[in-house]
């Protein structure tokens, strides 16, 4: 990952996230028990704003450094499969929300 | 100049797969994206090793450029199509770089990575090995790029675009959500601009919204004068590239440049103006 860089990091979550003053959003996207290594993570505040999108790791991880408050967590992967899930974030907090699909 | 003019999509990408006169690349951040499966016979350039002059910060001179276009091996005579992650930031950005040195034929593939992957289409790990070219650029095209002085200057004066999130504009956040905030300048926006976040121009699968809702969202619901120049900026440079495609590829804006100092530029100059909060 750059520091300066406005894009998506590496796919995936290489190591465990230490939460320090940031509110990190992580988590794996598995189908029948297998990690899903295509699709997209988006991350979508109030009315579907869009807030942002990672792509899949090999292992299906993900992670946000999002800003405290409510946000949905949305999947995109190919053959249509999507999925949605509610997530809190909070400084100091690494949320994990694991995805099937 | 109209959007069939810039903008291809999958089947047409599909199609040209092997075509001589046809050269695709991808162009990423993520550059182990590429190593994973491209579009086959497509070739990678990496946004900050290839594009960005390693010293300074610039991106590459025109004999910079005319290396790597050459070791690449595409010719002048070469339609390009350009695709990436990230829905085509680093492919938008690149765009604008081949237009600012001059290279006319060059395409845009809709919805990127993304949409190539979403759909299944093929993906090949196969590295292709093309012939060394003697590609040679034109002088940088200064109308497409805006640099700090010219941004306090048009202060009230123009558009000006800035096409980060809500959070980043308003100074809640220094960066995007998906990376660490660990940027130290000020936060915030330059007075005057209109927050409309570049994911506003995109479908859910990385393509372009039609010309009419794009027309909509600037001008109706963000209030641009079209009949004023703009300037986009974002953070780095490559989300407003994704904007200046809109307005100026796309919607045919005659005027519009891009401000690649963008935000990590004016947010640590000195005794600039800064608002913070929802635009005024």
């Amino acid at each position: 990952m750059t520091a300066d860089g406005c894009g998506a990091p590496a796919g995936g979550v290489s190591a465990p996230a230490a939460a320090g003053s940031q509110a990190v959003v992580e988590g794996k996207v598995t189908r029948d028990g297998a990690a899903v290594s295509t699709g997209y993570a988006r991350l979508l505040g109030t009315g579907d704003e869009f807030v942002a999108e990672v792509p899949l790791g090999d292992d299906g991880g993900f992670r946000f450094f999002a800003a405290p408050g409510s946000w949905t967590l949305r999947v995109l992967a190919p053959g249509g499969l999507r999925a949605e899930r509610s997530v809190q974030a909070d400084y100091g907090q690494v949320t994990t929300v694991q995805v099937a699909i | 100049m109209s959007r069939s003019d810039v903008l291809v999509d999958a089947d047409w990408a599909e199609a040209h797969i092997g075509d001589p006169h046809v050269v695709i690349v991808e162009v990423d951040e993520d550059t182990s994206a590429y190593d994973k499966g491209h579009i086959p016979t497509a070739v990678k350039i990496d946004w900050k090793k290839d594009l960005q002059d390693p010293v300074r910060r610039d991106f590459v001179d025109k004999t910079g450029f005319e290396a790597l276009l050459s070791e690449r091996g595409i010719s002048n005579d070469d339609t390009v199509l350009l695709y990436g992650g990230n829905n085509n930031w680093f492919a938008a950005y690149a765009y604008w770089y081949f237009r600012l040195y001059g290279h006319d034929k060059v395409l845009l593939l809709d919805g990127g990575r993304k949409k190539w992957e979403l759909d299944s289409r093929e993906l090949s790990t196969d590295v292709p090995k093309r012939t060394r070219t003697s590609y040679t650029a034109r002088e940088q095209d200064r109308s497409l790029r805006a640099l700090r002085d010219e941004v306090i200057d048009a202060i009230g004066k123009r558009n000006l675009v800035d096409v980060r999130s809500p959070d980043e504009f308003t100074g809640r956040l220094l960066a995007p959500a998906h990376l660490p905030q660990e940027q130290a300048q000020r936060a915030g926006h330059i007075p005057t601009a209109r927050n409309v976040p570049w994911s506003k121009a995109a479908n859910e699968d990385g393509t372009f919204r039609s010309d009419d809702e794009l027309r909509r969202l600037y001008e109706g619901e963000a209030g641009l004068d079209f009949g004023k120049d703009t300037i986009a900026y974002c953070r780095i440079g490559e989300r407003s590239a994704h904007t200046w495609f809109v307005l100026h590829e796309l919607l045919g804006l005659p005027n519009v440049k891009n401000y690649d100092g963008s935000w990590t530029e004016y947010g640590s100059l000195v005794g600039v103006p800064i608002e913070l909060g929802e635009a005024r």
